[in-house]
């Protein structure tokens, strides 16, 4: 049984890192919600009865082990797997299996665990691409993008945000691995998403590069006005200092759903998504 | 290479080109008309390839649709203007396309390039064996037509193609590449490297992977029947050969030649095995060996092909003359 925050739950003490700005109004209706979802691979069932919400200003965590289901809910909730049962809301409208062109026009924006880029474009190219999509442009067949104003001021303003102002021409095949994570989140973000589902954005990315990364993901949030963001993150630190609550998965089902100071103060719970209490060096 | 410099260089040797009915023998010009030819239908072929990472074996069906149609449209229907077989094997070149990438570009690698060399197969069959419809293998007569409205009824064929047609494809080359340069470097350009490099990424970027690798196969498709209809207009045939599995090769052999990483590698392709061929052909009757042999010297030590080469050189050339030209300065 999964252990729910209270309505009564004391907020935290203090404001997490990358929590977007609260909505002014009370209880908005989720911007993502999965409603008793199921999802079998043939005879084997990596989820089991999922039910979760995102709301307008939440930074929520998606924890678990290996094996716990945390990429098929996050490929469900980004429309790129249908639920064998249940379904799956993207601001009031079902996107089982409507596929990611969809929901990257409609607001939703989605990074992997493995650094994806495109070797052979440019940084201001890469950022360019999820800019097009914005701006409708797709179509367009004849028109020099290079002389796009619009598409060089949004590019500008993404690669601000992530420190990649400097390497706009650079191939990304070039870059630093630090430099390709940011360079595969700034492109999301340049679909001004209200969304964004992180897979782990600080996966291999040195440890000393991780809390950097972590500060430029989430100030480009605020920056960028970015509703909500779901993190699936390994990184205990991480996940502590920049949720607003965790959602702990284990076998296919939610464990616990709660604020980060309940979460950390459950040994039951600690010791099955991380094997040991967070803290006690082994 | 600056873009100054690359225009400048495009430009002489479209100079050059334009000189060649003048100071050549007609023999070079007629050689360089099914260049132009060829030249679009790689600008096409390109787009699928180099740009959006689509490999087709079966390509040469277009150029035989275009030069097909302009054996209807000037032999069976008796419409003369050249101008109204060109768009007929465009319209041709995108209702086919339209189809057949449909179903193709679904697939990637391997089983696109099989796919797309089934088609080829398929159409060569028809044509060989309807032969009531198409001739079979004698083909079909693709007979003299006017060009911008002009008979040149004082011309001969091959003062016509070494003079007057000559420039006409020279200019419909022109034309055709200014326009697939807009088309590589609109949003439409972009989205399509992307999906080349990363599809998967490219999705969630918001880029309709399909629908994309479906326009491209029908702008190649048009740019392929264009083509050929320069190819049937010059050699006065349409014959099956046109689509036959050794020809789409003989396109993905000028491509690689070029280099498929450039805008105009796959035209440079297109110029060098013209004259090569020709060459070969009057030193050995082995040229298909020495052919071979020299694809796979390319593709071993020249993986850019000879724009990539030319890049390289041109590069080379400015690094040095660079610092030579800081020492004079500094000197004076």
């Amino acid at each position: 049984m999964s252990r729910q925050p209270t309505s009564n739950a004391a907020p935290p003490a203090e404001e997490p890192k990358g929590a977007p700005p609260r909505p002014t109004e009370h209880a908005p209706s989720p911007l993502i919600e999965a409603r008793s979802v199921c999802k079998n691979y043939g005879a084997f069932r990596a989820l089991e009865n999922v039910s979760i919400a995102v709301r307008e200003g939440e930074f929520v965590s998606i924890v678990g082990p290996n094996g716990a289901g945390k990429t098929t809910l996050v490929n469900l909730l980004t429309g790129l797997l249908v639920p064998t049962k249940g379904e799956v809301y993207f601001k009031g409208r079902n996107i089982a299996g409507v596929g990611p062109v969809t929901l990257a026009t409609q607001g939703m924006a989605r990074t992997f665990q493995l650094v994806q880029i495109f070797p052979e474009l440019t940084v201001a190219e890469t950022i360019a691409t999820a800019a097009v999509t914005r701006q409708g442009k797709r179509w367009r067949l004849l028109s020099p993008l290079p002389q796009d104003a619009e598409i060089a001021t949004r590019v500008a303003e993404i690669a601000g945000l992530f420190g990649l102002s400097s390497r706009l021409a650079t191939l990304s095949r070039l870059l630093s691995q630090g430099e390709k994570k940011l360079l595969d989140v700034a492109s999301a973000f340049a679909l001004d998403p209200q969304v964004i589902l992180l897979d782990e954005p600080t996966s291999g990315v040195s440890t000393a590069e991780k809390h950097a990364v972590m500060a430029t993901l989430a100030g480009a949030a605020r920056a960028a006005g970015v509703q909500a963001i779901i993190l699936v993150e390994h990184d205990m630190d991480l996940v502590a200092a920049y949720s607003r609550r965790i959602i702990a998965l284990s076998e296919g089902r939610v464990l616990a759903d709660l604020p980060p100071e309940k979460f950390f103060a459950d040994p039951v719970i600690i010791e099955t998504v991380v094997g040991k209490r967070r803290g006690v060096s082994c | 290479m600056k873009h100054g410099s690359a225009l400048l260089l495009v430009a002489i040797a479209a100079g050059a080109l334009a000189l060649v009915p003048l100071l050549a023998p007609p023999f070079y010009a007629n050689l360089l008309v099914p260049f132009y030819g060829y030249a679009i239908a790689l600008l096409g072929f390109n787009l699928l390839f180099g740009y959006s990472g689509l490999l087709s074996f079966g390509h040469a069906l277009f150029l035989g649709l275009g030069a097909y149609t302009a054996a209807v449209v000037a032999g069976v229907w008796g419409i003369k203007e050249f101008e109204v077989a060109l768009l007929a094997a465009a319209l041709a070149g995108l209702i086919v396309a339209l189809p057949l990438g449909w179903l193709a570009v679904r697939y990637r690698g391997i089983f696109f390039g099989m796919l797309t060399l089934a088609y080829g197969m398929l159409a060569h069959a028809v044509l060989f064996k309807f032969y009531h419809l198409t001739g079979g293998d004698s083909g079909m007569r693709v007979p003299r037509m006017h060009l911008l409205g002009l008979e040149f009824a004082a011309y001969n064929k091959i003062e016509l193609l070494a003079g007057p047609f000559y420039y006409y494809c020279l200019t419909l080359c022109a034309l055709a590449a200014f326009l697939m340069w807009r088309i590589v470097r609109s949003p439409f350009g972009l989205h399509l490297r992307s999906l080349r490099d990363n599809a998967q990424k490219a999705e969630y970027l918001g880029v309709r992977v399909h629908q994309f690798r479906l326009a491209a196969f029908a702008i190649s498709g048009i740019y392929g029947a264009v083509g050929g209809t320069i190819l049937g207009f010059r050699t006065g045939l349409a014959d099956p050969e046109l689509v036959y599995w050794t020809h789409s090769g003989h396109l993905v052999f000028m491509t690689v030649l070029g280099g498929f990483s450039s805008f105009l590698g796959p035209v440079i392709g297109a110029l060098a095995l013209t004259l090569l061929q020709d060459q070969l052909q009057s030193l050995t009757q082995y040229w298909r060996l020495v052919l071979g042999a020299i694809l796979a010297l390319v593709v071993i030590f020249l993986p850019r092909g000879l724009a990539g080469l030319a890049i390289d050189v041109s590069l080379l050339l400015g690094r040095r003359s660079a610092p030579s030209t800081a020492s004079t300065t500094e000197t004076a």
